[in-house]
């Protein structure tokens, strides 16, 4: 995998690079004080600027070629991951994965939105964008985890709903739809947890549940800033507004009362260490099951219904 | 002057009238005959000529369903609260109060109670002229109420949709608005209420991947524009031109998603009788 450096991670690149440089002579003394000394720079760099990214630069690291994505997470979190293929109805829709695993000694359901990290495996996952199969094949695993009262965990990380011919075809709207009237009154815990990108129906259409998580790093909003730009600002080059007007970081989202808790990143993201990244998060995962888990079903529904009546900002 | 009211002596008095309409005339998208408002409120706001389906909004569709002076508005001023304070070529909170100005509504939503030959129905109608009938907080609301009040007095639930998606003014607060009016339709479900949904030109984005998909009984009005992404972005997205007729209701019929086209003039009586079967 090549490594990908974001604009605003070129300074810490470039430091991290002397550094190394100067490892090569290590064995003078003067040069290894100067090394300790740089080395203390570097993290403060990295504070300074992970501390201060704008929103536009955490879309920038939710979207990190690196970053850990869906079966990245099940397989460094859980244990006999069983994949199960399908919506039983027309194909198996590669850009939305899901089957049974186990977190430690937990059965869940653990479904989600799939990218690809290079262009063939890209073309495979179609860039994360799930077809109305992708949306009814994780509701038939939703309703089967129902079934053997099994919690159910969604991850998001989607550019959107494929928008193509076919998809319309076989009706993307009525599957998103037809995923939240559903989601919303099945009888076991669902946990949210948008891993990357949580662009719009798309990635809502597995994203209603009980709790709603969201990595430090990561974006959830109804368009992407790019979009918005063309729409708004009819050009592309307003992102960077787009992305600031739309409010859309972890930290936005628990502050308009949509998300209940952000799940911190390693320094510098999730990409950043891998299995820090899956462990943390399974610890959070774990504990909201739990929590979850000494709900009765009718009140568990009944309280997620009520969770999204209450998102919404209005006069009268 | 007097050259220039001679010149106009010279058109035809009929032409004359047609060329400076004085608010009372439309021209029809679809054979571009010019007709007189009157005309097209006897007819459904329907073209005599083509058929073409006139968008109106939720004054004229409450005027043609529900019983004369039957319908009680809910919610009549409930307003956006401009959750994000945003702003992009203009303040939304000016764009929202210039809205209000023009179109003498106060969101894309209005919902009410009334009577569709004497049988008692809660209506959500959206109105496209309110910033595209974008759905964010307050539509959410005002139908999550409506469906509330349908779900306590059980009564069928109509929702008449037009609307370009979800309003990107209120960012992630408008994509909630899907999962909550999902939410409480699920609720009516479970409570064997009917729900019925109409689709308008258009109905796209998340308001089609949320209650206008989710009728009991899914009614769409003629060549009306229907789906989930709108045509320009998919035609982006794949390079190709769309077939003839992509996307309208007669295209979504015949894929599944819709139970039956419906001429606006007989709406009123078709949903009588539908509400008579789903009604125990
Ligand atoms: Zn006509």
């Amino acid at each position: 995998m090549a490594n990908v450096t974001l604009d605003f991670e070129k300074p810490i690149v470039e430091l991290e690079r002397k550094i190394e440089e100067m490892k090569s002579f290590e064995d003078n003394l003067d040069i290894q004080y100067e090394i300790n000394k740089l080395e203390e720079k570097v993290i403060q760099l990295k504070r300074n600027v992970y501390k201060n990214l704008t929103r536009w630069q955490r879309v920038q690291l939710a979207r990190h070629a690196e970053r850990p994505y869906t079966l990245d997470y099940i397989y460094s979190m859980c244990d006999d991951f069983i994949e199960l293929h399908g919506d039983r109805l027309y194909k198996d829709d590669k850009a939305m994965v899901g089957g049974f695993a186990k977190l430690d000694d937990m059965k869940v359901m653990i479904i989600g939105q799939q990218k690809g990290r290079d262009t063939k495996s890209n073309l495979y996952r179609n860039f994360g964008m799930a077809n109305p199969e992708g949306y009814r094949k994780a509701l038939r695993l939703m309703k089967m985890a129902e079934k053997f009262n099994v919690p159910v965990i969604t991850m998001l990380d989607t550019p959107g709903a494929y928008p193509g011919i076919e998809a319309e075809e076989n009706g993307q709207a009525e599957a998103i739809a037809r995923n939240l009237l559903e989601m919303s009154r099945l009888k076991v815990p669902i946990v949210v947890c948008v891993i990357g990108e949580g662009a719009s129906g798309g990635a809502l259409g597995i994203g209603l549940g009980d709790r709603i998580l969201m990595l430090e790093n990561t974006w959830y909003s109804v368009i992407s800033p790019e979009s918005c730009s063309s729409i708004l600002w009819r050009s592309w080059e307003y992102k960077e507004q787009a992305a600031e007007a739309l409010r859309l970081t972890a930290e936005d989202l628990l502050e308009q009362g949509i998300i209940d808790r952000i799940i911190p990143e390693p320094l510098g993201g999730a990409h950043k260490d891998h299995q820090y990244m899956a462990d943390t998060l399974k610890t959070a995962l774990k504990e909201e099951i739990l929590e979850l888990q000494k709900v009765k079903p009718d009140k568990l529904v009944a309280n997620r219904i009520n969770k999204f009546g209450n998102m919404g900002v209005f006069e009268e | 002057m007097g050259w220039f009211k001679r010149e106009k002596q010279n058109i035809s008095p009929d032409s004359q009238k047609l060329d400076i309409p004085d608010g009372q005339w439309e021209k029809c998208a679809g054979c571009d005959e010019i007709i007189h408002k009157k005309q097209l409120e006897i007819n459904a706001w329907v073209c005599y000529k083509c058929d073409h389906h006139f968008r109106v909004g939720s004054e004229e569709y409450i005027s043609l369903l529900f019983d004369k002076n039957s319908f009680k508005e809910l919610d009549k001023k409930m307003k956006s609260g401009d959750p994000l304070e945003f702003s992009d070529t203009k303040k939304y909170k000016d764009r929202i109060n210039s809205t209000i100005k023009k179109t003498g509504l106060y969101d894309a939503v209005r919902t009410g109670t009334g009577k569709i030959n004497g049988k008692k129905a809660v209506l959500g109608c959206m109105d496209f002229k309110f910033i595209g009938g974008s759905m964010g907080s307050v539509v959410g609301e005002k139908l999550a109420r409506a469906i509330d009040k349908a779900y306590d007095t059980k009564s069928p639930m109509i929702i008449i949709s037009q609307s370009g998606g979800a309003r990107m003014m209120e960012g992630a607060l408008s994509l909630m608005q899907l999962a909550k009016t999902s939410a409480r339709l699920s609720k009516l479900a479970d409570a064997k209420i009917p729900y019925i949904s109409i689709l308008t030109d258009p109905t796209t984005g998340g308001t089609t991947a949320s209650y206008a998909m989710l009728g009991d009984i899914n009614i769409a009005e003629p060549k009306a524009l229907i789906g989930f992404a709108g045509p320009r972005v998919i035609k982006q997205t794949i390079g190709k031109d769309l077939p003839k007729g992509f996307q309208r209701s007669e295209f979504l019929q015949e894929h599944g998603f819709v139970d039956f086209i419906c001429h606006r003039k007989e709406l009123k009586n078709r949903l009588d009788l539908v509400l008579g079967y789903l009604s125990n």
